[in-house]
């Protein structure tokens, strides 16, 4: 079915109500403009980056905007996931679950770069730990001794096998 | 030339990276003189915001000294010695002829809810920053702005970012003389924030923190009442109410953003697990501590997609709530003027000078809240000014 209206211009009423000092987004909205009052709302600038890189782009826009960042064009498994995720509009868990997953992804993948080039990365010195350690004493200590303790109980946990034989409890009534 | 760069969650470092390189006609190239980091680069920095990709260069607080201009760039020359603006603004598409360069419709193709910002993730058009020697920085006829003859440059940085937002801050709030405004957060930005009130005739104004130092800071720059939230009060919000007569402050200036501390389940959900998009207490306490009818004015970032908002009381209360990424060109004059007349005083925001080779340390000391630090400069030794 479409949708056939009057214009509303010729309805009783329109605008009596008007207000143009209600304005809640003054000042930062200055001239305030809805899209109806553009005239040039399509406007774009005269001359457009070329798309020589991969840009992933949101499906909440028509084309790529005039300028863009070229930073880290999509790579590997986390780019993957991205392309993925930009199928998805803005307002969708679909778009942003798997962008924060590819940012996870896209750490390892670092690291393995990294590598590739023959560097080990020194996460210390990136952590700053240097300057913790200068500031904050007893903190660096106690978040460093956590960290031990978790990690050897995660790899004792997962490496130590049951020596013990397993007897399977009686099931039935108690007795 | 020699620029910060992220590997992951709480690690960054500085390394060699290739020199930007003009892309667009209206692009520059500026080698930078000074840049700071930001309390919004630390939502970046822990990882909360979607689509930050390792390899990216942060920094949306910088100067610079233009080295290359593209063949329509009129505005600025070569030897300009420049203030960018934290947005990347075209100048002329819907929202920025309406004054709104921090939403502009031609600089993000990768979300349409907020415009380009350097050095700010994908998430705001991928852009690498200012934390390097050398930036690329489009729409050149808009943004960068000469710095006045005799301003100090270290107060020209802190015009890119903290002092429009902490003034925009003030505006949004909506105050009218006499006012009560209370600042949550006393970063810089809060700070800021809370001097501001005062040039739009607030009658008290009152900071709430948790970091003894920063409070003691803000009493002193900003003349305002600071209180501690973790020794000075049980509830921030019932403190303001007792403060108030009851009745809850006329507005209330949420500066923290996604990494508020002061509440358990949000400290977990919002920065820990990512199950919402960072910790939403700093916002809480805004909406249930401002009076009836009063007004909340948002600059702490907070990322996409959720959060826990309690917006059942912003229809009880009948709030008005006006938040947005400050658009730094609109208020530049206005704020430039204030510099000149020693009205604000920005460059006194600054405590630490950390050499671009030391970024790791400056995010971890920053981050931490080590050394008493307030706002860090990063500094370039091949800058000479």
């Amino acid at each position: 079915m479409e949708n056939t209206l009057k214009d509303p211009q010729t309805l009783p009423g329109w605008g009596i109500d008007a207000n143009s000092e209600n304005d809640p987004t003054y000042p930062m909205r200055e001239p305030r403009l809805n899209v109806s009052q553009d005239p040039d709302n399509k406007h774009r600038p005269a001359s457009l980056q070329p798309v020589d890189i991969e840009v992933l782009k949101t499906i909440e826009r028509p084309n790529v905007s005039a300028v863009f960042g070229e930073s880290s064009p999509p790579v590997g498994l986390s780019g993957m996931i991205r392309r993925f995720a930009f199928k998805y509009s803005e307002s969708h868990y679909g778009h942003w679950l798997p962008l924060l997953l590819a940012d996870r992804v896209n750490v390892v993948e670092g690291i393995v770069e990294d590598l590739a080039h023959g560097k080990v990365p020194n996460i210390f010195a990136e952590k700053g730990y240097a300057v913790e350690w200068k500031h904050n004493r007893s903190a660096f200590v106690t978040k460093m001794a956590t960290i031990a303790v978790l990690t050897v109980g995660t790899v004792l946990l997962f490496t130590s096998g049951n020596k013990k034989s397993y007897k399977p409890k009686r099931r039935g009534y108690y007795r | 030339m020699l620029a910060m760069d992220y590997r992951g969650p709480k690690r960054v470092r500085a390394t060699q990276k290739p020199m930007p390189e003009i892309k667009h006609p209206q692009d520059a190239i500026v080698r930078v003189t000074r840049s700071c980091i930001c309390g919004s680069d630390l939502h970046l920095y822990n990882g909360n915001v979607p689509d930050t990709r390792v390899g990216m260069t942060f920094g949306h607080e910088f100067t610079g000294i233009v080295e290359e201009v593209g063949p329509d760039v009129t505005k600025i020359k070569v030897g300009d010695h420049v203030l960018v603006p934290f947005n990347v603004a075209c100048g002329e598409c819907h929202f920025c002829k309406q004054g709104m360069f921090g939403n502009c419709h031609e600089s993000n193709t990768q979300a349409s809810a907020v415009g380009g910002i350097f050095g700010y993730s994908h998430t705001a058009g991928g852009y690498n920053g200012g934390q390097a020697e050398y930036a690329r920085v489009p729409y050149a006829n808009v943004g960068p702005t000469v710095i006045p003859e005799g301003m100090d440059p270290d107060d020209a940085v802190l015009l890119t970012d903290v002092v429009p937002t902490g003034y925009q801050a003030a505006e949004m709030a909506g105050i009218q003389p006499g006012d009560t405004v209370v600042v949550f957060g006393a970063g810089p930005v809060g700070i800021m924030a809370a001097r501001c009130c005062w040039l739009f005739g607030a009658g008290r104004v009152i900071i709430i923190d948790k970091e003894d130092y920063r409070l003691e800071f803000a009493r002193n720059y900003a003349n305002c009442e600071a209180y501690n939230f973790e020794k000075d009060m049980d509830d921030p919000v019932v403190f303001i109410k007792k403060a108030t007569d009851f009745m809850g402050a006329d507005c209330v200036i949420d500066a923290v953003g996604a990494e508020a501390a002061g509440n358990a389940m949000q400290t977990i959900t919002g920065r820990k697990l990512l199950l919402q998009a960072g910790s939403t207490t700093a916002l809480h306490w805004a909406i249930n501590s401002v009076k009836k009818g009063g007004v909340v004015s948002i600059v702490g970032v907070y990322g996409p997609t959720d959060n826990l908002v309690p917006i059942g009381n912003v229809l009880n209360k009948g709030l008005t709530i006006r938040a947005n990424q400050a658009s730094v060109k609109r208020l530049l004059p206005r704020l430039i003027e204030h510099v000149q007349n020693g009205v604000i005083n920005p460059k006194a925001l600054i405590t630490h000078r950390i050499p671009l080779e030391e970024v790791a340390d400056g995010y971890r000391m920053f981050s931490a809240k080590l050394d008493s630090c307030i706002k860090p400069l990063i500094v370039f030794p091949s800058a000479n000014i």
